[in-house]
């Protein structure tokens, strides 16, 4: 019996490629993609039905199909196209109830894997170093996106409650980079001049595009042998990066600011449309934030292909290079290291500094 | 709450034999019949000898990479011990080569952002080439800190110290950071649980966490616990540090007693550790209360000096610290339920209390002055 597939989200470069990601598993049979707006990359040969999950519609079409898997992409926190933060949040809070609603009347819905955030943990000083599933946020998210994935989350919580039946997997994502990513953090990264705030040095984490894609694969089939792909997972590439780390090795210099200047300067930059330079933003790039992936590893059984070092290193291949360039920066240094009158007096020994900054 | 009145009761106990005590030879602790059999000199010469040794392999290894600017080279070659040998003369050319060779290679790996944190946010490089250089003259010079039972830590594996805190500023957890790193043979990083404020305060929650501080949280110092790290926490938080200078080497309600289960709970043993000096750096005689709670911090100190002299007021006093690691206390041997045990929790936290006033006590007799 094969599997019907429903994404939601799929006019999204991530929904986009995880339909057509998912079109070669041996295991699915057809692939519906719903978003409010016509794609304009192609999904391969799935079904696009624009719906709205707004709408009550997104019901017809679950029973209309005999849905048995729906994985629930649309929860975002950029505009698709045109619309403001309102849009965003009904898409993200009502469009989610609408779905669920949806889900919980139809008799052939099986699975259901829900794409949230690791923004749901908040960002406080207060917050223990590193967050596992079950650590309860010191301060919870105020409002913007964050918001909306908290509450994203206890309306699954409560289906989960109420179709048991039902296989729930919620997985949050540590900051999705790569390539292809528009999310506002790769925006911000995107900045000539990265406007940070004073003081502070966030731990950062990043997961990479295709182990979303690898990831969302095993939640949404059946699990392999001594793994378990219902409830909720951190997913996060290994290892920490600094801001003040991806700065240099974009070689995009930071500009470091008061807090107080920092949020005007972030409201500035949202007005004439830079970027979206959100409170909740501001707060990941103060206090930072941190996963344990722990869950992941062991009971969902994903390992990360990439590190969040790598996750950075691939991104940063794709966007034009800063300002600082750290090769320049570095051939920079290397020149003073040959410059210097200790080098030239050494002569035949000149090489072993340069084997050592090279090493 | 309970364990409030628990302690107390200890603390009555000690302040009644303070003085007394160490004198009786009755204290039965390990070190206790050699020191005051033997006196002063003989211990301090024991405990002192290792310094320098240990010391001498540090500065050699931080040589090559110690100099992170031209001027840092600078101030290391002022300092920079000149061993009074026949072949120093060809061989320094060479050194010098490797040392602005390292330090420009270290450069390098900080400008271009190629280097590793964990995921605490700690960062080694810096902290052993920066962060602890920078630290070393005041742990060398100025306080003249002299280091005891340093093999009570663990070469490898867990270890949560526990010491008293006192200061006013934390500079006690910042020495006792670098008396591990640089008296243990295995030269252990210790990773020390700071207060929230800590975090909160912009710059020092950046440099904190670089140099390996973390939350004193349950979940932190479980986790450090259990990777096999050395975890410095000072259970007397606030209470301890903001106490004023009357009150010196009284220790204070030691928290919760959290420090014990989660040393419990990760099977790690909990080495007391006594600091003698740090009291006298700020002697705290006044607390703008007021002052402090418009700024928001837990107290606001107002000592001889400060804030009558601006910035000089600022400067802490000369004394000599001694930092004395006590025998640890083993924590493997409970069963794992243990840890929700509230009785046997009072009752180590206790232990672990009493032992280290009780140290204190003993280093406050042997001290010959605050200053020397």
């Amino acid at each position: 019996m094969g599997k019907v597939v429903l994404v939601t989200g799929v006019a999204r470069q991530l929904g986009g490629r995880l339909v057509r990601r998912i079109q070669r598993d041996p295991e699915v049979d057809r692939v519906i993609g719903v978003d409010v707006l016509r794609p304009e990359h192609h999904l391969g040969g799935a079904d696009f039905v624009r719906a709205d999950i707004r709408q009550p519609t997104i019901g017809r079409v679950l029973a209309e199909h005999a849905v048995d898997t729906v994985v629930h992409m649309d929860v975002t926190g950029t505009p698709l196209g045109a619309g403001g933060r309102t849009s965003v949040k009904e898409t993200n809070v009502i469009g989610t109830m609408q779905l669920l609603g949806a889900c919980q009347k139809s008799p052939t819905v099986k699975r259901l894997v829900v794409k949230s955030s690791t923004s749901v943990y908040g960002s406080a000083p207060r917050d223990p170093a590193v967050f596992t599933e079950t650590t309860p946020p010191k301060s919870l998210p105020s409002g913007g996106f964050a918001k909306d994935a908290v509450e994203v989350e206890g309306y699954v919580r409560g289906f989960a409650r109420r179709r048991p039946d039902v296989a729930v997997c919620v997985l949050r994502f540590a900051n999705i980079l790569g390539p292809r990513a528009d999310s506002p953090l790769a925006e911000f990264l995107s900045l000539p001049v990265m406007p940070t705030v004073f003081g502070y040095d966030p731990r950062l984490q990043f997961v990479h595009e295709d182990d979303v894609i690898d990831v969302l694969r095993i939640a949404l089939h059946e699990p392999r042998r001594g793994t378990l792909n219902s409830g909720t997972f951190n997913v996060a590439g290994d290892g920490v990066l600094l801001l003040s780390q991806c700065s240099r090795r974009l070689g995009r210099p930071t500009l470091p600011l008061l807090l107080p200047a920092v949020t005007r300067f972030g409201s500035v930059l949202r007005t004439i449309g830079v970027t979206d330079f959100s409170p909740e933003q501001i707060r990941l790039l103060t206090h930072g934030r941190v996963v344990s992936t722990v869950q992941t590893r062991e009971t969902l059984g994903f390992h990360p292909r990439y590190t969040t070092a790598e996750t950075f290193a691939d991104f940063a291949r794709s966007r034009q290079p800063g300002l600082l360039p750290p090769e320049a920066v570095a051939a920079a240094v290397d020149r003073v290291a040959a410059g210097l009158p200790t080098a030239r007096a050494a002569g035949g020994h000149s090489s072993q500094p340069d084997g050592r900054t090279a090493g | 709450m309970a364990d409030a009145k628990v302690i107390p009761f200890d603390d009555d106990r000690s302040r009644g034999g303070a003085r007394r005590r160490p004198h009786q030879p009755s204290s039965g602790r390990r070190t206790a019949a050699p020191d005051t059999a033997a006196g002063v000199a003989p211990v301090c010469e024991a405990a002192v000898s290792p310094l320098p040794g240990a010391a001498r392999p540090r500065t050699e290894q931080s040589r090559p990479y110690g100099a992170e600017t031209e001027t840092e080279t600078e101030t290391e070659t002022g300092q920079g011990p000149a061993p009074a040998d026949g072949q120093e003369a060809e061989a320094r050319p060479d050194r010098w080569e490797r040392r602005i060779a390292g330090g420009l290679a270290f450069l390098r790996r900080r400008l271009t952002g190629d280097y590793e944190v964990d995921e605490f946010g700690y960062d080694k490089e810096l902290t052993d080439q920066v962060l602890m250089s920078l630290l070393r003259p005041l742990y060398e010079k100025y306080f003249r800190v002299e280091v005891k039972g340093i093999e009570n830590i663990p070469s490898d594996g867990g270890a949560l110290v526990v010491a008293n805190h006192s200061g006013t500023l934390p500079l006690d957890g910042l020495m006792m950071q670098v008396a591990v790193h640089d008296s243990h043979p295995a030269q252990r990083h210790l990773r020390l649980l700071a207060a929230d404020l800590v975090f909160v305060l912009p710059v020092v929650n950046e440099l904190a966490r670089k140099a390996g501080h973390t939350l004193a949280c349950a979940e932190d110092a479980e986790r450090l616990l259990r990777q096999g790290e050395v975890v410095g926490v000072m259970p007397e938080g606030f209470k301890g540090i903001g106490k004023p200078f009357s009150e010196r080497y009284k220790l204070q309600r030691f928290g919760r007693g959290g420090f014990v289960s989660t040393a419990l709970r990760a099977g790690t043993p909990i080495v007391p550790c006594s600091i003698v000096g740090a009291e006298e750096i700020y002697p705290m005689i006044g607390n703008a209360k007021t002052l402090a709670r418009l700024l928001g911090f837990p107290y606001f100190p107002i000592t001889p000096t400060f804030p009558w002299l601006g910035p000089l007021g600022a400067m802490p006093l000369p004394t000599k610290w001694t930092i004395q690691f006590g025998e640890p206390i083993q924590t493997d041997g409970y069963p794992p339920e243990a840890a929700e045990d509230p009785m046997l929790m009072f009752n180590l936290t206790d232990q672990v209390r009493e032992q280290i006033q009780h140290t204190l006590y003993k280093l406050l007799v042997q001290r010959r002055s605050v200053f020397f």
